[in-house]
């Protein structure tokens, strides 16, 4: 299992700084629905069906977006001229990623192995959900009963962005 | 926005039922099988927006499809805030109560309030992402012109 995710992390990640670097626009976005689409299979291999769904059909409606956005702009990048300041942002941007890199080390340091979880907390979930819930998925009755806050959040993020997307691209107001 | 050939309008007119069907009955059963409303109501706006793709944007009225898809996003995340309201009045107050009975797990009546979640939530989410694919579509038009 490890195996198959890091080969497959290893492609996520060269799709990534192939995303980045490619000079045609079109190439970048198939490089990224392809992080995308490998992240589907991480959870595949991970056992999460769930996130698995949501992430195939939120990558495929992005991708489509994005590729009816460059069709109809352009396909060429800008060329943006190097900036004096350049050889400060990338020392700057390495200090942060060593700091960040040491907190995150001593964080993890705690944890147990990789596979191997703690079940503290999600053994009260697991024990017995299925029948103070009644429902089948688990999944589901952890989102809706016991998180239904989180859920809540959830939904209403979605419709923030829907508000906001109304009100900015609009170039004719309403009478 | 233009249409596509012909070949692309016949199968986007076959293949958008099914996929309406699909995201209905993974929203549905979001209490059952792997899924849910976010899941089913991404499918649903999904059928759509091929249908729109296909057919060029003079297939629907754009600007009253956007504000009957934003007013049914709105009414929807007040259904859903109302079911978890009606918990507070039911039983124990607690917010998010599940106030219904549970019943078996693994029939599709089961499961008290959390089905009907998964449909409302289905809802908005399938309004909301439509509502943002209109926008740009609209964005387009009015630029073009």
């Amino acid at each position: 299992m490890e195996v198959m995710l890091s080969v497959i992390i290893g492609f996520m990640i060269i799709a990534s700084i192939t995303a980045i670097y490619a000079k045609d626009l079109l190439s970048a976005i198939i490089a990224q629905g392809f992080v995308g689409y490998g992240l589907v299979i991480c959870f595949l291999i991970l056992r999460a069906p769930d996130l698995a769904i949501i992430q195939i059909v939120m990558e495929t409606v992005t991708l489509i977006i994005m590729v009816a956005v460059v069709l109809d702009s352009s396909r060429e990048e800008f060329d943006i001229m190097p900036d004096k300041t350049q050889g400060v942002t990338i020392a700057a941007s390495f200090l942060f990623a060593l700091v960040l890199l040491i907190y995150f080390n001593r964080a993890i340091s705690g944890l147990d192995r990789f596979g191997n979880h703690t079940l503290r907390m999600s053994e009260a979930y697991v024990t017995g959900a299925a029948e103070q819930t009644g429902s089948a998925n688990l999944v589901a009755g952890v989102l809706w009963d016991f998180r239904g806050y989180d859920t809540l959040g959830e939904a209403t993020v979605l419709f923030t962005a829907a508000i906001g997307v109304i009100t900015i691209i609009r170039l004719v107001g309403k009478k | 926005m233009k249409g596509m050939s012909l070949i692309v309008k016949k199968m986007a007119q076959l293949m958008s039922g099914l996929i309406f069907v699909y995201g209905a009955y993974i929203a549905t059963h979001g209490h059952l099988t792997p899924g849910g409303g976010f899941a089913g109501g991404a499918l649903i706006a999904g059928a759509f927006i091929l249908m729109i793709l296909a057919n060029g944007s003079g297939y629907v009225r754009l600007k009253r499809q956007e504000e009957g898809s934003s007013a049914v996003e709105s009414a929807a995340v007040l259904m859903a805030l109302l079911l978890a309201t009606i918990g507070l009045a039911a039983g124990t107050m607690v917010f998010f109560n599940n106030y219904l009975p549970p019943g078996i797990p693994g029939r599709l009546i089961s499961g008290g309030v959390i089905p009907l979640y998964n449909v409302f939530i289905g809802i908005e989410v399938a309004a909301a992402l439509m509502t943002i694919f209109l926008a740009l579509v609209i964005y387009k038009e009015e630029i073009s012109k």
